[in-house]
């Protein structure tokens, strides 16, 4: 049997080894469509962190009382709950962005990242290595949002984070903040970081012989 | 031979009987969902007040834009004035059922009355969208609308929000329905639809003619009252 990776390997990999969105291809639904500003990206990568974050460590103590045939259950109300109160604090706290976020933040539900992590690592591993994993996983979204995000805003309003970055003169490309833009977007990065990861394996295996 | 009479099965002991209920299976999921949702209530009573004064606070704070548009609220603030608002419950008859509205009165300091806000909501393309919709004084022109809530797509119908796209609204006469056009407005009483969401523009303009029709006759039996007295 493989051994179960550590803590640090958990958190390493999720960066981007396994990145969720650019290798795992999961959670694809917020990474285009709250992906037109950096800010929005920002605070939903937050949220998702959160979920996360709780949703691991509340699976990884309870891992012993789980029965398989009840798991997904037991996950779908561990990481609902949180999302609510993740829904309701950022009504209450940041009114604007949970105007902006709409119906997004109620959809991190059915967001497979979390799930996944539930199921692969935290339902199987201790506390701290569910942690870990949680950190490393939510780093690695967060980064995916961020790259994303930040290529969407300046070309499609030249800001970032809401401050101007290119010249005045820039005609905004208008498709990059619609939903074909996420996609065009979505698409040549994840090439791009596919073609830098075969590079590298090519590069390892001409070294090995 | 005798053949051999079947065995009867062994008698399961109640405990077995016990573990394989499906409702003692799920005792976890049940605990679960009463710890959960305790702790949602608890977090709820935390908050909800915090997110209502969130929506009433975006509403007061609309309210002189709404009645005054944009540069004239802007001078009114400037000046240092500010509008008196007090909340009315409007009820309205409709095919034999009562529509209750949410009415604002606003005055200025001398007490005179500087115009009507009514909270209004329906269905747009995405989800509901709330918004509130300013009357003159005597009811007879709307001053302007703003979106309070809305889900439509972003980058098209969202769009709705726009203060030039709310605009258009101010200064229509109420006695007429208004409509949504895609050639470029002629009359006074139509509305530019936002290209690539007609479906939103349509919404938030059916919204606003069912409101108006709902409320013009009472709001202007209400200030005609008061000029009475």
């Amino acid at each position: 049997m493989p051994v179960a990776p550590t803590a640090a390997e958990r958190f390493i990999q999720g960066i981007l080894p396994e990145n969720p969105v650019y290798r795992q291809l999961l959670g694809l639904c917020p990474t285009l469509a709250v992906t037109n500003g950096l800010k929005a990206a920002m605070t939903m990568a937050g949220a998702v962190a959160f979920v996360l974050f709780c949703a691991n460590i509340v699976t990884s103590v309870i891992r012993h009382l789980l029965k398989p045939h009840l798991r997904i259950v037991i996950f779908t109300l561990i990481i609902a709950t949180f999302v609510t109160i993740t829904d309701r604090f950022l009504a209450a706290y940041m009114y604007d962005m949970s105007k902006t976020l709409g119906p997004y933040i109620p959809l991190i539900i059915v967001n497979c990242i979390i799930i996944c992590r539930c199921e692969v690592c935290a339902s199987r591993q201790s506390i701290v290595t569910a942690g870990a994993d949680a950190l490393g996983q939510a780093g690695g979204f967060g980064l995916a949002l961020a790259s994303i995000a930040a290529v969407r805003e300046i070309l499609g309003t030249g800001l970032l984070f809401g401050v101007q970055i290119l010249p005045a003169t820039w005609p905004n490309w208008v498709v990059m903040i619609l939903p074909p833009g996420a996609f065009m977007t979505l698409g040549l990065l994840l090439g791009a970081v596919n073609w830098i990861e075969l590079r590298r394996s090519e590069r390892a295996d001409k070294k090995r012989g | 031979m005798k053949p051999l009479t079947p065995m009867d099965p062994m008698a399961r002991s109640t405990l077995e009987r016990l573990k394989n209920n499906y409702i003692i299976q799920a005792w976890l999921v049940l605990m679960l969902a009463l710890f959960f949702g305790a702790s949602l209530a608890g977090v709820h009573l935390r908050l909800g007040p915090k997110i209502e004064e969130n929506k009433a606070n975006e509403t007061r704070h609309r309210i002189p834009e709404i009645i005054l548009g944009y540069p004239g609220a802007e001078e009114f603030a400037r000046e240092g004035k500010s509008l008196a608002i007090k909340a009315h419950t409007i009820s309205v008859e409709k095919q034999g059922r009562e529509v209750f509205y949410g009415v604002y009165e606003a005055r200025d300091l001398d007490g005179k009355l500087a115009g009507w806000v009514a909270k209004s909501a329906g269905q747009g393309y995405a989800d509901k969208i709330e918004l509130l919709i300013g009357f003159s004084p005597s009811a007879e022109t709307i001053t302007g609308i703003f979106i309070l809530d809305q889900k439509e797509t972003p980058g098209l119908g969202n769009k709705i929000i726009t203060v030039d796209w709310r605009q258009q609204f101010a200064n229509i006469r109420t006695i007429e329905p208004i409509e949504v056009t895609k050639t470029g407005a002629k009359d006074p009483r139509q509305i530019d639809a936002i290209t690539g969401a007609t479906i939103s523009s349509r919404s938030v303009t059916q919204i606003v003619n069912v409101t108006v029709k709902d409320l013009r006759d009472p709001l202007a039996a209400l200030a005609k009252k008061e000029k009475d007295n």
